[in-house]
Parts: C-alpha cells; sequence; structure tokens
C-alpha cells in the first residue's frame, strides 16, 4: 500500500542517512522525498511517499519515531490531506504541436517558463493523479526531458502537521 | 574558563562519574590522551580495541553503569565496531570514543581515516560527529544520557583531532532537551489495569521476561509479583538472574536450548506475560506455533519490540520496574488467594513436565562440560560473575548455572559474538577486583581475544578462564552433525590449538589442567584459590551436544531431548 509520511526532523547534517538507512535496510524504495526547512530554521519537514506491508512499515514508522534526530512522524495516509507536486516538462514544440501543448498546458492551468527555438519547458503543480494525466497528453507530443519535485502534504483543515508534539 | 577540547573531554567525563576508562591510543588521539596521563580516572590499556569495547560492556553490564571507551580513528575506530554491535543488540549502555582526523582532512582519505559515523549508524543508539569544540560539552552530556536512559545502548562520539586542541568556554550543561527523544517509563495506567484484569483471569499464566528485567534493575519487583500470585517465569538468556535460578517458580530459559517445561509452559500457557523480552526468534521457534492459546501482554520500554514478531494482545510501554511497580499497587485490591488457589492444577501440569528427563547427562571416565559448570556453582556456590563465549559453552552455563542474582551473567545475546566473554569478564574484575569472575570459554571462542590475557597480567585482574576444550567449533560441529549428515567442514580444531597451559604462562598468568572427572573440583578450587589469572583447560568430551534442542524454525514442543 502507498504511504505518504511526514516527518519533523532537526535540520541538521546526517539525518537523512538516518532516515532513509530505516528503508534501505528492510528493501524498501522511497518513491519520492521532499526535504525543506520550517519556520522554524532548527527543523526542516520530510516527506516521503513509500509503498510496501503495512506491517513492515507499521515498524518503519516505529523506528523513525526512535531515532532520536526525529521529532515527529504522521503517516498521512491516515488522515485527510492535501498532496501537491510540482513537475518541469520539457516538450519538443514543431509548428503543429505547438498549439496543441499551449491548449493541454492551459487546461491543466500550468504556466510556459521557457521558450527554446523547438521546446516548451513548461511548470504544472498538482497531484499524482493531474500530473500523470498531464503526462499522458505530452507524451505522445515528444517529452524530451521531465524533473519532479517529490510530493509535499499537508492535513487539510484546520490540525497542524509540523507542530512538534501535537 | 577557556579549556581545550582534550581538557573539556576531562572535565565531562568527571562530572559523568566516569572512574574507569578502556582505552587504546593513536595518532588522532594524541591531545586526547596527553589529557589523560594526569586525568584522575582508573585507565585500562587493552590489547586489541576489540577487547575494550567487550570490557566497557562487561563493566557496565556488571554494574549498571555507562561503560567508557576511547581510541583512535581509522583502524582503531573499525576494530570497535563488533563490540559496538554487540552491546546495540543487548542494550548495553556505552559511550565510545573515536578521535578522527582533522577537520579539514575529513573525506580526502587522510591517513588512517574511516566514516565511523556511517560504519556505526545501523549499530548505535546514536552518534555523533564533533566540529566545533562549542558543542563538545553538550555533545557528552547528550550522548550519557541518551546512553543510558529508555532502552539503554551504544553512543559514539567522533572527534577530530583539531577539535582536541581547540579551546572553549566550559560550561558543562546541566540538563539535557532533545525534543526528539522522550522516553516513557510510566506505563499506560488504563493498560495496566486491564493487564492486572487479563492475569486475574488466567489459569495457565506464565512469565516470559528478559534483559529490560536486569537493565531496568527490576528483578525485586519481578520476584515479588511472581511470588504473590504463584505465576512461574521464564527467562530468555538475556533475563538469567531476574528471578533467582533456585527459586520453586523458576522454569530457567525457554527457546531453542531452553528447559522441556519452560518450553511445554509456554507451549499450553493461557496468558502469556512478556517482560522485557522481545520474542526473539531463538525463544519463539516457528512464530506461527507460539503459544497457540495465550494471549499475550507485553511489557517494554521500546516501543518497536511491541507487535514487531508476534501480535500483541495487551501493550505496554514504559520502564519495567515502573510497570511492575504499579501493577504490585493495583494487585492490593485483587482476591490474590482464590487466584493462587486457581494455579493449583497449572502448576501440577509443570511439574509433569519437570518429571520429563530432558537435562540429563552421564558422568562417566571423559570429562563432560555440564559436570564442570554445575561444580562452578557448588564451589562458588553462585556467588560469582560469570561470563561466557558463544555456543556450547554459552547454552551449557546458561542451563546448569543457576544464576541467583541480576547482573552476574555476562553474555552475548543478540549479536552471539564469540571473543566475548574473556575482555567483559576483564571488565568486570575491573569494576570488581575483589569478586571471583570467572570467563566459561570454549577453545574456538577463546582464541578470538586471547591476547587480553597481557592485560589481566598486567593489570593483576585475577580472572578464572574455564576453557572447555573439545577441539572443535562445537555449536557449528553439532549443527552439522544434526542437519548436514556429519559432514564437519571447517571445525576441527584438533590438535592446532595452542597449549593453553603454556599459552597462560608465556603471558605470566597460571595455567592448569584437568584430563579426568576426578581432577575437576580440585582443579576448580586450586584456580578459585590463586590471586592470579587462571586458565583452565578442561579435556571434554569432544561430541557432546547441547540438548535440549528446538531445531530452528520447528515449534517450541518439538524438543530434541537426547
Amino acid at each position: 500500500m502507498r504511504h505518504v509520511i511526514t516527518l519533523l526532523v532537526e535540520n541538521e547534517f546526517g539525518v537523512l542517512t538516518r532516515i532513509a538507512g530505516l528503508f534501505s535496510g528492510r528493501g524498501f524504495n522511497i518513491e519520492s522525498l521532499c526535504v525543506a526547512e520550517t519556520l522554524d530554521p532548527t527543523v526542516s519537514t520530510m516527506t516521503i511517499v513509500t509503498r510496501g506491508d503495512d506491517q513492515i512499515l507499521e515498524q518503519v514508522l516505529k523506528q523513525l519515531n526512535k531515532l532520536i534526530s526525529v521529532i515527529k512522524v504522521v503517516d498521512l495516509i491516515e488522515k485527510d490531506f492535501v498532496e501537491r507536486e510540482m513537475v518541469l516538462v520539457k516538450v519538443t514544440a514543431t509548428s503543429e504541436t505547438r498549439e496543441e501543448i499551449l491548449r493541454v498546458v492551459d487546461i491543466f492551468r500550468g504556466k510556459v517558463v521557457d521558450v527554446g527555438a523547438k521546446t516548451y519547458t513548461i511548470e504544472v503543480t498538482g497531484d499524482e493523479k493531474k500530473i500523470n494525466a498531464l503526462l499522458s497528453l505530452l507524451k505522445p507530443l515528444g517529452v524530451k526531458e521531465l524533473v519532479r519535485t517529490g510530493r509535499v502534504a499537508m492535513i487539510r483543515g484546520s490540525k497542524i502537521t509540523t507542530e512538534p508534539g501535537s | 574558563m577557556k579549556k581545550t577540547g582534550s581538557q573539556i573531554i576531562v572535565e565531562s567525563l568527571k562530572k559523568e562519574g566516569v572512574e574507569t576508562i578502556f582505552n587504546y591510543p593513536g595518532g588522532a588521539v594524541l591531545p586526547l590522551f596527553d589529557e589523560l596521563q594526569s586525568a584522575p580516572f582508573k585507565q585500562v590499556l587493552v590489547r586489541h580495541e576489540q577487547a575494550a569495547v567487550h570490557a566497557a560492556d562487561g563493566y557496565s553490564r556488571a554494574t549498571g553503569r555507562v561503560g567508557v571507551v576511547i581510541v583512535t580513528s581509522g583502524p582503531g575506530a573499525t576494530n570497535t565496531v563488533t563490540g559496538i554491535a554487540t552491546a546495540f543488540m543487548d542494550s548495553v549502555p556505552m559511550v565510545i570514543i573515536t578521535g578522527q582526523v582533522p577537520t579539514l582532512l575529513i573525506g580526502n582519505d587522510a591517513f588512517q581515516e574511516a566514516d565511523i559515523i556511517g560504519i556505526t549508524r545501523p549499530c548505535t543508539k546514536h552518534n555523533y560527529l564533533v566540529k566545533d569544540v562549542k558543542d563538545l560539552a553538550r555533545t557528552i552530556k547528550e550522548a550519557f544520557y541518551v546512553a543510558r536512559s529508555g532502552r539503554p545502548g551504544p553512543v559514539l562520539i567522533d572527534l577530530p583531532k583539531d577539535v582536541q586542541a581547540e579551546s572553549a568556554e566550559f560550561k558543562y550543561p546541566e540538563k539535557v532537551s532533545i525534543r526528539g527523544y522522550q522516553p516513557t517509563y510510566e506505563g499506560h495506567v488504563g493498560q495496566i489495569q486491564r493487564a492486572v484484569k487479563l492475569v486475574m483471569k488466567s489459569k495457565k499464566p506464565v512469565l516470559y521476561v528478559g534483559g529490560g528485567i536486569i537493565s531496568s534493575n527490576a528483578s525485586k519487583e519481578l520476584t515479588l509479583f511472581a511470588e504473590k500470585l504463584g505465576i512461574p517465569v521464564t527467562m530468555t538468556l538475556m533475563g538469567l538472574g531476574s528471578i533467582p535460578g533456585n527459586n520453586p517458580l523458576s522454569l530457567g530459559m525457554l527457546g531453542m536450548h531452553g528447559t522441556y517445561w519452560a518450553n511445554m509452559a509456554v507451549m499450553e500457557s493461557d496468558l502469556l506475560i512478556a517482560i522485557g523480552s522481545r520474542f526473539d526468534d531463538r525463544v519463539t521457534g516457528k512464530i506461527e506455533a507460539f503459544a497457540p492459546q495465550a494471549k499475550i501482554i507485553h511489557i517494554d520500554i521500546d516501543p518497536t519490540s511491541i507487535s514487531k514478531n508476534v501480535r500483541v494482545d495487551l501493550p505496554i510501554v514504559g520502564d519495567c520496574k515502573h510497570v511492575l511497580s504499579k501493577i504490585l499497587s493495583f494487585l492490593e485490591e485483587e482476591d490474590v488467594g482464590t487466584f493462587r488457589a486457581g494455579l493449583e492444577k497449572w502448576h501440577h501440569q509443570i511439574d509433569k513436565f519437570r518429571a520429563v528427563h530432558s537435562m540429563n547427562y552421564e558422568q562417566r571416565e571423559i570429562i563432560k562440560p555440564q559436570y564442570v559448570i554445575e561444580k562452578i556453582f557448588e564451589l562458588t556456590k553462585g556467588d560469582a560473575i560469570i561470563s561466557t563465549e558463544v555456543g556450547q559453552n554459552q547454552m551449557w552455563t546458561a542451563q546448569y548455572f543457576p544464576f541467583l542474582r541480576p547482573r552476574t551473567l555476562l553474555t552475548s545475546g543478540g549479536l552471539g559474538t564469540m571473543g566475548y566473554g574473556f575482555p567483559a569478564a576483564m571488565g568486570a574484575q575491573v569494576a570488581f577486583p575483589n569478586k571471583l569472575v570467572i570467563d566459561i570459554s570454549g577453545d574456538g571462542s577463546f582464541q578470538m581475544n586471547s591476547q587480553e590475557l597481557a592485560t589481566v597480567v598486567q593489570y593483576r585482574l585475577p580472572v578464572k578462564v574455564a576453557i572447555l576444550n573439545n577441539g572443535y567449533l562445537g555449536m557449528v560441529r553439532q549443527w552439522q552433525e544434526f542437519f548436514y549428515g556429519k559432514r564437519y567442514a571447517s571445525v576441527s580444531l584438533e590438535g592446532i590449538s595452542p597449549d593453553f597451559v603454556k599459552l597462560a604462562e608465556a603471558y605470566g598468568a597460571v595455567g592448569l589442567r584437568a584430563t579426568k572427572p576426578e581432577d575437576v573440583v580440585p582443579t576448580l578450587k586450586k584456580a578459585f584459590s590463586t590471586p592470579e589469572p587462571v586458565i583452565i583447560d578442561f579435556e571434554i568430551d569432544p561430541e557432546e551436544n547441547v540438548y535440549p534442542m528446538v531445531p530452528a524454525g520447528e515449534p517450541l514442543n518439538q524438543m530434541r531431548l537426547v
């Protein structure tokens, strides 16, 4: 099953390897990972998307909690949450496809952030489904390169994930 | 006042109440050793860094204090890894300080550089690289706190050479606050009440206790609890000594080489009360068939131990001692008399299990290892600190030496480290110079750290080593006999080991040998009355096996008895 895990960690060197080690040691692949500072510069948020056996993942979550540098662990899959990621896509743009690309970008509320002689670079934000849908439309038009940020996620409503100890 | 990094370490160790350090110098710790030379610690120079860690480990297990090790960078640091992993698996509190190349050279493949932080990340409770001398005092304070609190474990501090020489204002922090680390000591009261109810409803309860009882010093509470309700107790290897082995309620050890009655009691029980134990595969056998009729209560300070291997009906996260005290106070309101009367049938059933002859050997013309261990117990009346190596010597000790007190057995349970016992005994002897400390060893294991003979002679540590010499790596041979058609591969040491008596003498220790059963007692008596380190070479039956045995992956009630 797919899990979206949000972690609050100490913003210091070595934390990422401690966390990654718990996944790699059990043969779990990290599908996406996103790390950045929070409002408190001594704390970082990590969003990890992974798939695996629920019982083993429960053990991984406990082990994550046990790490001295980890302040908080939340498995968002048990909650109602919003999830976004951004992609940059470089698409081949010919005289025949330019119009079509722009239409698709428009429908997906994306932006063209760079225009080259034969390419458009497009920026789109959304959840996994939306990004995948966009890509399935752009692929036949000629995707040259693709960079995804990995997912970030947040609980809906007034509850706060990033409050230590909440 | 400003102090150098090295001075800060010495001052901080003093503040932590450190008395003894096991160490080995080298290039990257020269500034620190320069300061240690006049420091008020008892310092033991070992002959190999692995032994320094095992010695600190033995010191820690015997005393309950944090063991301290200081070694150099590179090979000095990597040599500690087996010792650290051993302590990590058995939750032993330790602080290991390793030298490191100067900060500017880190990552440059400098001479004697090793990424010891990377290497020990999975086998320490936590580790620190100190890059700024200003962080040093706080780091040491945290390291000791992390090592001894919660589920204890080894913590490593990697210290670049330049940081040892630089200066900073020294102020030792009063308190530690780590927002990501707040161990739970008090169990959830509601859960504890539910546990008491569950216990009072049970008809065939068994207490299954482990090293958590020893490390939280909960022996007294456990014994009170067991005796108050009349509940039989089985112990893991790490838990031996939790209640006296000669207490009528003790079933001895359970698991692969556990007693017949302990394993049968677990398999027949309707309630298993696991305290400070972790359902290791050597304990449970085939996990699906483990304690099939039992509800399980699991008390442990480490939430990751709970429901890791078996589904638990009632988990309580907390310190064994705290939770047991709470349970005892709730028992005041229960009808203990009726409960005890209700257990009569259960005790009767267990007596029947006890009547099955499963722990018997015949002492004929060749010395039996079990006989040696029984005689060690008789002569010492159990008043000794016993360490073991790993393999048959370890299992026979667990079976035939009824440990009467906690912290009297030092053995590598989780990692199963051969070569652990001798340096661990050495560490315990440093802590208790007047106690009898005996390493029950094998001819294979002893050779994994025999260089420490030089250390015990140098520091006049009168450790006794009883080598059960069967000329084999015995436990591996036993498995090859049972499961690999007696095809003995790389297990024979017959005729190729050194003469252990001469080896002892070469180092300046005393060497004794016993070749006949009637030699055993006089030789032991002579060893125990010798005020120097003694190696005793017992020539034992070469193909004696450890019984009972549950083959790996079989249910606990599938025991080979002879």
